[in-house]
């Protein structure tokens, strides 16, 4: 019989891999990101608008904000299961999280189609 | 759910204000522990990030207004100390990515991989840095 607690955890490895599939597509995004904003183009705002216009950018950018939720889930998760102890406090402040993730997700897609 | 089950075999010093002030950390556990400070960092910070991004794309006007924003000197400073959680937590990261798969796990290895991950997270702070100044 194992016994499981209500920590906000899974248990297994999903998470871990998770966390770092998502930051291996984020390393790659912001390597391309880098590369296009300091190409020599001085950044204009007509510049700026084109490339977030671009439907690569903008699928890249929904990409990077996904794995960003999700790496951001389960990193700022970890954090409250180490060192919030009272179960009520540490399920708020995980609800709280969640709710700011979502809101961060989709107000990115409304940055990116307007 | 309860306290006690939770807290059963848990290891002893998952404890903020030990790790912060009690105890000294090795490099290798200061590389760690600045893993977690600045990914929260960027977490609360991204709410701020956002709304320059969604303001710099509205107008031509608004894009001007948030370039002379991001000008002002504390925000520089603020932008600075973001852009080096940024390249704290890749290098750190890419550094974990090593470990998961067994490279550079013994002592040595660790200390130096973590000196290389302190100065190529300022390297690049700098860098950056000085691109936005």
């Amino acid at each position: 019989m194992v016994s499981r607690v209500v920590t906000g955890a899974r248990y297994g490895m999903r998470d871990w891999l998770v966390q770092r599939v998502t930051a291996v597509i984020m390393s790659v995004y912001t390597v391309i990101v880098l590369v296009v904003l300091l190409g020599g183009v001085p950044i204009s705002y007509a510049v700026w608008k084109d490339l977030f216009t671009q439907g690569w950018m903008r699928v890249a950018t929904l990409l990077f904000a996904a794995s960003l939720a999700w790496h951001l889930w389960v990193g700022v998760r970890n954090i409250l299961m180490d060192y919030v102890k009272p179960d009520g406090l540490r399920l708020t402040l995980q609800v709280m999280t969640l709710l700011t993730i979502a809101a961060y997700l989709g107000w990115t897609i409304q940055i990116l189609w307007r | 759910m309860s306290s006690a089950a939770a807290k059963k075999n848990r290891p002893k010093y998952l404890n903020l204000q030990a790790l912060l002030f009690e105890i000294r950390l090795p490099l290798p556990a200061r590389i760690s522990i600045l893993h977690r400070i600045s990914g929260a960092l960027l977490f609360v910070a991204m709410v701020w990030l956002l709304w320059m991004l969604d303001r710099s794309l509205t107008s031509e006007a608004a894009f001007e207004a948030i370039r002379r924003y991001a000008g002002l000197l504390p925000v520089k400073l603020a932008l600075l100390v973001l852009i080096w959680a940024y390249c704290h937590h890749f290098c750190a990261g890419i550094r974990h990515l090593f470990l998961d798969l067994h490279k550079g796990v013994d002592l040595a290895s660790a200390r130096a991989s973590s000196w290389a991950v302190f100065a190529a997270s300022l390297a690049l702070t700098a860098w950056l840095g000085a691109k936005l100044w």
